[in-house]
Order: structure tokens, then C-alpha cells, then sequence
């Protein structure tokens, strides 16, 4: 129902400003402090051009967010431009011929030659036709932990997952949550996510995730995943939080030893005044496995029988991907540009740990662009239970790899 | 009912205006009701993901569906909400209605008390019952600080009786409105049953059990069909109160719905779900109109 009424109200609001030319009406859901800042880059920058951005918002998170804007899309009230998680949220748009074609100004552009890692421009990429422009880049492999936590106890801080397990249990007798975590199902099915490639490694992740092999996700490499996450489970039993901001700020304030999450974290850290490699350290690929996924955003151009409108759709997608913008956007959302051509000296000492991992190669596909909707949805479900029960590593791993069997 | 037989020709067009003014009603119903239920029924059967699409794959979605353990959950704990929620609001509905019914001084005041809490959206109740059985801000803060330190009340953060912590907060949203119902129901019994039964001698409680009840049968048929359809779309006194967690402890059915449409993109599973709760709707309604309608006519 409220959805419903958000729908109406959208719509009529996509109805009044349609009437004019060269303006597009933008959906996202960057609505935090830092996105709503990065936003605002894009806006001015477009703006510039001569177009019109018509800012259209949609509070929560993608979850709430993505309904809505493809309910609008399949109900003929598409709006100029929106975000999108790349990979397989808008494949089955783009075959009922939903989206605009990108690949002209795609080629004109040399896309290919600039976008890196190249698997950004692959997940836009559908039957050889380019149908979205990539933003940013965000990865999920990090562990931020608490310098002041660890000096407490006096242990140096961890440099990878193993040294942290082993000063677990001397966080918990200093009465410090070893491991902060929100407990909610898409953070701890990321968690759970980094300590695969940590742990079970690039290769084994492949064979399961892309080729969806469940005899390997049955295999001895998961069987020592799922240990850990047996481990990771105790280590977070006492933390009550229920938002990853909530839990990222246990490790701010010291009372917890450190948490997995993805690369926005560290934005929260910025906020509490704090500096990396002072007040705390990050650890990509948790310090085992130095490899990034490169999941992030971008933004889709629903097809508009318009030709100004399609103009102005150009318009946006080469300024969303020209150098300025790439810089100004990513500096403010904590993200990783998509293009390797670019000076990001201002960017702090996590952000450039990012870069030098993608500069050298270590990197990954993210799991939207291997796995539907669908699937995620039930693996996150079995994390979701298998974080909050005493439901053993065994039977975890049997019904993840029951999923696997059955995914598309 | 025999003098229809003998006007049968002209039945049709008798009262042909308001006929007619039905009609936009009648298709609206038919159209949207009916049809959109066959619509979601036939694509049930279908492996639609984000689109609808016709092809069929049988009984697959329904196998997936009762072999998922989210499903399973979902079920289990609408079965337990609905027993306890059915008990508890005609319970307390009615225990509060008779009080308030015994010529209480301040009766306006109570029915006003006890019927705010319905005036409030589901969403509103959820977060403030969150606070209210949050274990570091709400009650068992409150008992720990008068002195009694071992106190523990966490319901929402337990697997196992998170369900009883959304039933309290639904039974102290719902229960008002029930009341006022069997309020005005105890105030349609004649003034003179009461002086009947005490000319009897029959005690209060029992003409209450006895007397009373059994002649609001319609006020508690009409009770009942709240009380169940609020069960069954039960959702957003979730949503806002746990959002189905710790983990998927308190995940409920049209949650389920919801969540496999939009956002696992699985549109058929969503509908198969969704056919399911039609199924349990209608297991129900079917004897009880059966009960209703044909027991009457034998009457």
C-alpha cells in the first residue's frame, strides 16, 4: 500500500515534468549524507550540459528502492535515467527491449579501452550490446579493525583473518565484542561472502559461484569456510546491533575488535574524525586473498519515444563516465572510480590500498553478476538462520550447496 | 422462496435501474477480484522470474515452496500468532467490554484508553513495541533499575519467542476495536433478560457464559472475520517491528510473498505462495459458511 501511494505520487511527478524538453528525471536511492553529496556532483555536472536533472530520490535502501523504479518501467511511466546495481537485476528489462542501447556512443567513446577492470563493462554488456554506464566500484573484502580495542589488550593488531581469530578469545576476556555484525541477512551473507574468497579461495569461488558446481561447494575448500564462519558466528554473539552503520560504529568507539564490511565503511570512520593506519586499520581480502570484487552501480536509460529526451539520455551516460565527474563523485562516496586514467592522489590510505590492488589486477566479478536475484535472495535467507541458530557447519554447507544445485 | 418459481420470466428485469447501477461494481469485482486471483493462479504454475511469461513447469514452484525452510518458518509462526491472537482478542476484548458494560464510573475515559492504541498504523505500533521490549531501553531496563538486577525480557532478540513479542504488540493494538464491538453488542441486549435472569437467581458469570454470549452470536461472527483477516495479512507489524529476524525467526507468510516478487525477482514463486494463503483462507471459510449459511436453511 505504501508503495503503492510512493508509485502514485512518483508518477504524477513523472507526468508533470515530462512536458519539458532536455529534462530527465533521475532515480536512485542514494539519500545518506555522503551519497546525497555525490549525488549532487552529478546533478551540477549535468546541469552544466545545458540539461535539466530532476532529482528523484527514493528513500531506503536498494531493496526498497528497485520495485519500485521497475514497476514503473514495466508500467510505461519510465523515468529518464536510473540506478541500478549492475548484472542481472535488469537482464530480463533489457530483453523485453525496456532499455536503451548505449553501444554507439559506447564505441564513439572507446568505453572498452578506459572502463577498468574490463568485468564492469561485461556486466552492462548483454548479447554484445552495452545497455548501461558503470559509476563506481565497491568491494565487499575488507575487515576495519580497532586500534584502540587491540591496544587494550595488548596485542599488536591483526594483519590477517588467522591472527584475529587467535586474539578472539583474549577481546572477549577484556569483555570487547571480537566481532561486530549487524544482523541482518544481506551483511552477514557478505561476511560470509569475503571469507569464502579469503578462505576457500578465487578458485573454488568460481567453480561455484559462476559455474554453480555443487560438488565443490560440498567440498573440503567450503567444509573449512563454513568452519570459520562457525568461528566468526561465536566470535559475534554478543553483538545486538541491528544496522551495519551501528555495528561499524562498535569498532569506531573500541567496544568491539573489528567487522566485515564493504569498502562504504569507511566512510563512517571518516565522519568520527578518524584515521586510517591510526585509529584503524583495514585489511582487504581480510589479508589472506588481496582480491577485490568490483560490484558497484550504474545507471540505466529506460527506452523514451522521445528524441530530445534521447539526447539528453546521451547526454548523461558520457557525462556520468568523463573524467571530472568520475573524480569529484568518487571522492565524495568513498568508492573507486571506473576508469584507470584518472588522478586520485586525494583519495586516503584505504582508498589507495583499493586502487593499488586494482592497478595490479586482483580482481573479481561480485556475485550480482553471477548469481539472479533469486538465488541471492535464498542464500541470504539461509545465512540469515544459520547466523542467528546453532545450525552446524555441516548442514549449512549441505543446504548451500543444495541451492547451488538448483540455481539459474 | 415457491412464489419465485410462478415470476421466474420477469425476475430478471425487475428492479432493472438498480441492476444496471451494479453493473460497473459487479465487473470491477469480477474483473479484479476473480480475475486477478485466476491470473495469479495460472502463473503459479509458470517460471516467471521479474516478467510474466507462459511457460509452464507444473508443480515445481509448489515443491520448492514447501521444501523451503523460510516457508516452513513463515507458517509456523502465522499458526502460532493466529491461535493466540484469535484466543487473546476475544478473551480480553470481551473481558474488557462486560467491565466497561458494568455501569463503571469514567467508562469514557477507559474505552477511550483502551481504543487509542487502533488509531495507530501498524508501522507506529511495531517501532514503539521495539523500544518497548528493547532489552537496554525498555522494560527489562526499567525492572533491572528498580532493583530487581537479574531480570532478563528479550523476547525480540530470541529465535524462539520472537513470535510472542510481535503477538503482544499485535493483541495491544487489535484488542480495542474488538472491544468496542462487543461493546455496543452487550449494549443491544435488553435491559430486561438481565432483570430475567437475576429474578432466576442466576449469577453474573454465569449469565454472561449462558445467556449473554450465546445471543451475541453475530457480534462474535463479526469479530472473528476481523480478527482472521488481520492474521493473514499480518506484514507490516512485522516489517517494522523485527523485519522477520533475529535471522528468519519471525517471518510470516505475505512477508514471503513479498519478498520473492520483488526482490528475488521470482515472480511465480511469490504467486505460488500467495496461492497458498488462498488455500488456507478458503480451508477455513468453506466449512464455516457451510456451517453458516447451510446449517440455517435446515433450521
Amino acid at each position: 500500500m505504501k508503495t503503492f501511494t510512493k508509485l502514485m505520487a512518483t508518477a504524477a511527478l513523472g507526468v508533470a515534468t515530462a512536458a519539458h524538453a532536455g529534462e530527465l528525471e533521475v532515480t536512485h536511492w542514494w539519500t545518506s549524507g555522503g551519497e546525497a553529496a555525490a549525488v549532487a556532483e552529478f546533478a551540477k555536472a549535468f546541469d552544466a550540459t545545458g540539461n535539466k536533472w530532476v532529482d528523484g530520490a527514493i528513500a531506503g535502501s536498494g531493496g526498497t528502492a528497485r520495485p519500485i523504479i521497475i514497476s514503473r518501467i514495466l508500467g510505461g511511466d519510465p523515468m529518464g535515467a536510473t540506478q541500478l546495481n549492475h548484472g542481472r537485476q535488469a537482464e530480463e528489462l533489457i530483453e523485453a527491449g525496456l532499455m536503451t542501447d548505449l553501444t554507439d556512443l559506447a564505441e564513439e567513446q572507446g568505453w572498452k579501452e578506459i572502463v577498468n577492470p574490463p568485468s564492469l563493462l561485461d556486466a552492462c554488456t548483454f548479447e554484445g550490446r552495452i545497455y548501461c554506464v558503470p559509476v563506481n566500484i565497491h568491494s565487499w573484502q575488507w575487515i576495519w579493525l580497532s586500534h584502540d580495542a587491540f591496544a587494550k589488550i595488548d596485542t599488536a593488531v591483526p594483519s590477517n583473518w588467522n591472527e584475529f581469530a587467535a586474539a578472539a578469545p583474549k577481546l572477549e576476556e577484556a569483555g570487547i565484542v571480537p566481532l561486530a555484525m549487524g544482523q541482518q541477512g544481506w551483511q552477514q551473507n557478505g561476511a560470509f561472502g569475503v571469507m569464502t574468497i579469503a578462505i576457500a579461495g578465487l578458485d573454488a569461488w568460481r567453480k561455484v559461484v559462476v559455474d554453480k558446481d555443487a560438488d565443490t561447494a560440498r567440498g573440503p575448500e567450503y567444509a573449512a569456510v563454513f568452519e570459520a564462519a562457525v568461528d566468526a558466528r561465536n566470535f559475534a554473539a554478543d553483538s545486538n546491533v541491528q544496522d551495519w552503520n551501528l555495528a561499524t560504529n562498535m569498532v569506531i568507539t573500541g567496544n568491539a575488535g573489528g567487522q566485515i564490511m564493504g569498502d562504504w565503511a569507511q566512510g563512517e570512520f571518516q565522519v568520527a574524525g578518524q584515521v586510517a593506519g591510526e585509529d584503524y586499520t583495514c585489511l582487504p581480502g581480510l589479508g589472506v586473498n588481496e582480491i577485490l570484487d568490483t560490484g558497484g552501480d550504474a545507471f540505466y536509460f529506460p527506452v523514451i519515444d522521445d528524441e530530445e529526451t534521447k539526447a539528453a539520455q546521451m547526454a548523461l551516460a558520457s557525462t556520468l563516465i568523463s573524467p571530472e565527474v568520475q573524480v569529484a563523485f568518487n571522492l565524495k562516496k568513498g568508492s573507486l572510480p571506473v576508469r584507470g586514467d584518472i588522478d586520485l592522489s586525494a583519495a586516503n590510505d584505504c582508498m589507495q590500498k583499493g586502487l593499488d590492488i586494482l592497478k595490479a589486477g586482483g580482481v573479481m566479478p561480485s556475485g550480482d553478476m553471477n548469481l539472479s536475484a533469486d538465488t541471492q535472495t535464498q542464500i541470504e535467507d539461509l545465512m540469515a538462520e544459520f547466523w542467528t541458530s546453532d545450525m552446524s557447519a555441516g548442514d549449512a554447507q549441505e543446504r548451500y550447496a543444495d541451492i547451488i544445485a538448483s540455481a539459474d | 422462496m415457491s412464489s419465485s418459481k410462478a415470476r421466474k420470466p420477469s425476475g430478471l428485469f425487475r428492479n432493472l435501474s438498480a441492476k444496471i447501477a451494479s453493473v460497473p461494481m459487479v465487473l470491477t469485482a469480477l474483473v479484479v477480484f476473480v480475475g486477478g486471483t485466476a491470473w495469479t493462479v495460472v502463473y503459479s504454475f509458470t517460471s516467471s522470474k521479474l516478467l510474466p511469461k507462459l511457460n509452464f513447469v507444473g508443480l515445481d514452484q509448489y515443491e520448492r515452496l514447501w521444501s523451503t525452510r523460510r516457508w516452513l518458518i513463515s507458517i509456523e509462526n502465522l499458526a502460532i500468532y493466529g491461535f493466540f491472537s484469535m484466543i487473546f482478542t476475544l478473551l480480553i476484548g470481551f473481558t474488557l467490554a462486560a467491565l466497561l458494560d458494568r455501569k463503571i464510573r469514567g467508562e469514557n475515559v477507559f474505552r477511550t484508553i483502551f481504543l487509542y492504541p487502533f488509531a495507530l498504523s501498524f508501522v507506529v505500533t511495531g517501532l514503539a513495541w521495539q523500544w518497548i521490549l528493547n532489552p537496554d531501553l525498555g522494560v527489562q531496563n526499567v525492572v533491572r533499575s528498580m532493583g530487581w538486577e537479574s531480570f532478563a525480557f528479550n523476547p525480540l532478540n530470541d529465535p524462539d519467542i520472537v513470535i510472542y513479542g510481535i503477538l503482544i504488540a499485535g493483541l495491544w493494538q487489535g484488542t480495542g476495536l474488538i472491544m468496542v464491538i462487543m461493546l455496543a453488542g452487550l449494549r443491544g441486549i435488553d435491559e430486561d433478560i438481565w432483570k430475567a435472569a437475576r429474578v432466576d437467581g442466576i449469577g453474573t458469570i454465569k449469565t454472561y457464559v449462558r445467556v449473554i454470549i450465546p445471543m451475541m452470536r453475530p457480534v462474535f461472527v463479526t469479530a472473528l472475520v476481523l480478527i482472521a483477516s488481520g492474521i493473514i495479512k499480518i506484514y507490516d507489524l512485522v516489517v517494522a517491528q523485527t523485519n522477520g529476524g533475529p535471522g528468519i525467526a519471525s517471518e510470516v507468510p505475505a512477508k514471503y510473498v513479498i519478498n520473492y516478487m520483488f526482490r528475488a525477482q521470482n515472480l511465480a514463486q511469490g504467486f505460488a505462495a500467495s496461492t497458498m494463503m488462498l488455500v488456507s483462507v478458503i480451508i477455513i471459510l468453506i466449512p464455516w459458511a457451510y456451517l453458516e449459511f447451510g446449517g440455517k436453511k435446515r433450521g
